[in-house]
């Protein structure tokens, strides 16, 4: 079985070493990846836009390059629950069967989701990686909720944490509990220069959340999260590191 | 009785909605928005405590779920129903098909009895209707009896909250409102010391009024019965003391069974403010002697909503906040930057089915985390609605042309793997090279508090087709 790995626009663009390290992870694991060129994007910009009519053609795309592979281990929660969502709606179209939207609709999974749920934490230890200091774990929302990586505070279900169970095989790392555990972190594509205060304000407070905590590095699932994060806190001159999951995970993050 | 009525001129009714600016002027006081998060988040908290001290909670929000959207595909069988069982015990019914016709026969029923002063709890309905200024246009004093509704209705103002409509000022300014109001003396603001001043003010009325008009939380078809739940005790002050009995209703609240409000009397009070129940929830099953009971049914564009394929769940709403309170935007914005009786998640997907292009800003005023639709006692899909109205507003053209050219160029960028590449690298080279105020300026709004990602030499693409055998495919 070959998989592919799906790498967002702005990570292929700004976070190439995340991609790298996502790459470096999935290949030691013995998992054979494929990351095929021709589809940049799988439409979820312009669809949370509103535009979704618009870059109906980039999901197509989307499905056409990925409609090969058995699974496809996509590097952002919510580039994942864009596609688990909308693939579906394509339709066939010259050389696109029927159920190719379906189809990759239903193989679309996330990176942490894909070694937690298929690899299995006891081999994610065998990675051996180590981490020096106390991180805090962000989650971003879709992927929280839309491919639940972890029961959302507001459920009354039994406590799961995916993230966490993988960080867990980490020696060396700390977790620490914050304030808030799920709170947005205030980015939201287009949200974050549609309304900056407020996008502004929702991440200052979870920057304050984790630095109240003696934190001293932030791991995410989502590095638009951390986009904006990390924007706000070298703007502050806060010196913060942020890492992927996948960074922890390949040995190649440092605390501060 | 003739009187020459003067409308309140309404101003600019369509001009639209600008959440965006209003929230950045909220934010202008970090103070007070820290306040006002942590006011709300304190809420949130007090529900998950509440809502976990119940096992079987997600069993009650799924039965509870399924109960509204039964109710709602057989609205039509159930309001006959609770119209002749609410005729049968004694109750007048009333069925109007918009706010203005509501207003119209609230003011006929008061106008017949010669009324002139009415006191009102519990209806936000009311205040979505704009029934103050009809009535008061009419000659009619209309007094809100809820504590947080009489503040804001001293002060002019609109409620912010459904549940909590004062949650945007703090106690110094009641204490202000209530000088220059109930003349209590300047500078009290000890909280106790204002409820018991209000007390005072609210017991006067009360015992003043001609007539009272309540919402419903819950109207149970089998019955004919209704439901009214108040931390207060006002509702039931007026209920009791007037002659004249109003209460008015969204069609939407419709329950069929008694045994359902097994189900969503422990949902409500749990998910809206934490307590286990409402202080009273009191069950009134027709007028007390010599009272007239009215019962007013309101569609006033809910029958829109339900024929909505996409948005008809957002009728299962039943009131009670939670969505407001867990949400990281209505925290950090105020009810007031929605511009509706409705304000949060709920008030940004109920909105633009009532004016699109007035409400167009509010199903962007959301990250879409999806913590809404989580914290939903009655499991509404809010930030998937969010996301469809999106589609909606844009499809109608209600977007500004900036936005559209960005987002229809990003798509022709992201479509052209090429074309993405060679911008990609320019951007990314920009990055670099540009000095770091132009670099800025160019990143507007981002850049404004937001250091933009330091640009890398090369993308991924680019290391993945010098690194990997077959790479370059």
């Amino acid at each position: 079985m070959t998989a592919a790995l799906f790498v967002p626009c702005y990570v292929d663009q700004f976070y190439p070493h995340v991609a790298v390290a996502a790459l470096t992870v999935l290949e030691r694991l013995g998992v054979q990846v494929d990351v095929p060129e021709g589809a940049a994007c799988c439409g979820q910009p312009s669809a949370n836009a509103g535009f979704g009519r618009d870059g109906h053609s980039t999901i197509e795309r989307f499905v056409d390059v990925y409609a090969r592979y058995e699974r496809i281990i996509v590097l952002s929660g919510s580039c994942a629950v864009h596609v688990r969502l909308h693939a579906g709606e394509v339709v066939a179209h010259g050389g696109r069967s029927d159920d190719a939207g379906a189809h990759v609709a239903e193989r679309t999974t996330e990176f942490c989701s894909y070694l937690h749920d298929e690899i299995g934490v006891g081999l994610v230890a065998l990675l051996g990686a180590k981490f020096d200091g106390c991180a805090a774990v962000h989650i971003g929302c879709h992927g929280l909720r839309g491919l639940g990586l972890a029961k959302p505070s507001e459920l009354q279900e039994q406590p799961f944490d995916k993230v966490r169970a993988l960080l867990g095989t980490v020696r060396g790392l700390e977790l620490v509990d914050l304030a808030r555990p799920d709170e947005c972190c205030g980015f939201g594509g287009t949200f974050s220069v549609g309304e900056p205060a407020v996008s502004v304000k929702m991440g200052r407070d979870r920057l304050r959340d984790f630095t109240s905590h003696d934190t001293q590095a932030v791991v995410s699932t989502d590095m638009s999260c951390l986009m904006h994060l990390d924007g706000l806190a070298r703007r502050e001159r806060l010196r913060l590191p942020m890492y992927h999951v996948a960074e922890v995970l390949a040995g190649t993050a440092r605390a501060r | 009785m003739t009187r020459r009525a003067v409308e309140l001129p309404v101003l600019a009714p369509h001009d639209p909605v600008d959440h965006a600016a209003a929230a950045a002027a909220f934010n202008a006081d970090v103070a007070r928005t820290d306040w006002h998060d942590e006011a709300l988040w304190f809420v949130r908290v007090k529900r998950d405590r509440a809502a976990a001290a119940v096992p079987e909670w997600e069993a009650l929000r799924a039965r509870a779920s399924a109960i509204k959207e039964h109710a709602l595909t057989h609205l039509d069988e159930y309001l006959v129903q609770f119209e002749s069982n609410a005729l049968a015990n004694g109750m007048r019914v009333h069925w109007a098909r918009d706010a203005d016709e509501h207003n119209r026969i609230v003011h006929g029923i008061l106008d017949r009895a010669g009324s002139q002063r009415l006191v009102k709890s519990k209806s936000m309905l009311t205040e979505e209707c704009g029934l103050n200024p009809y009535l008061e246009a009419r000659g009619i004093e209309v007094i809100d009896t809820d504590l947080g509704e009489r503040i804001v209705q001293l002060r002019r103002e609109g409620p912010s909250h459904i549940v909590l409509p004062a949650i945007h000022l703090k106690k110094e300014e009641v204490g202000d409102t209530f000088h220059e109001h109930l003349g209590t003396p300047a500078g009290l603001s000890d909280p106790t010391a204002l409820a018991g001043a209000a007390r005072e003010h609210l017991r006067e009325r009360f015992l003043a009024a001609d007539a009272t008009l309540t919402g419903m939380n819950f109207a149970v078809a089998e019955t004919g019965g209704f439901v009214v739940c108040t931390n207060e005790g006002n509702a039931d002050l007026g209920m009791v003391l007037a002659p004249i009995h109003i209460a008015s209703v969204g069609i939407e609240k419709i329950i069929p069974r008694v045994e359902d409000l097994a189900v969503f009397l422990r949902l409500l009070a749990r998910s809206g403010t934490g307590q286990a129940v409402t202080v009273y929830s009191s069950h009134v099953h027709g007028p007390r002697s010599g009272q007239e009971l009215h019962i007013v049914l309101v569609d006033n564009g809910r029958t829109k909503q339900l024929a909505r394929e996409e948005f008809w769940t957002s009728l299962k709403c039943i009131r009670c906040g939670a969505c407001m309170n867990t949400c990281p935007v209505y925290r950090r914005s105020g009810g007031h930057s929605y511009g509706f009786t409705v304000p949060g998640p709920i008030g940004s997907v109920l909105t633009p089915g009532l004016d699109l292009e007035k409400y167009a800003a509010l199903p962007f005023a959301s990250t879409l985390c999806g913590s809404c639709t989580a914290v939903c006692p009655v499991k509404i899909d809010l930030d998937g609605q969010l996301f469809r109205w999106r589609q909606r507003v844009v499809q109608a053209g209600h977007v500004s042309a900036a936005k559209s050219v960005a987002m229809k160029s990003s798509v022709r960028l992201f479509n052209h793997p090429r074309l993405f590449r060679l911008a990609g690298a320019l951007a990314r080279r920009g990055l670099r090279i540009l000095p770091r105020p132009l670099a800025r300026l160019a990143a507007r709004p981002w850049a404004r508090a937001r250091e933009l990602p330091a640009p890398p030499a090369q993308s991924f693409r680019a290391w993945y087709r010098k690194n990997r055998p077959g790479g370059d495919r």
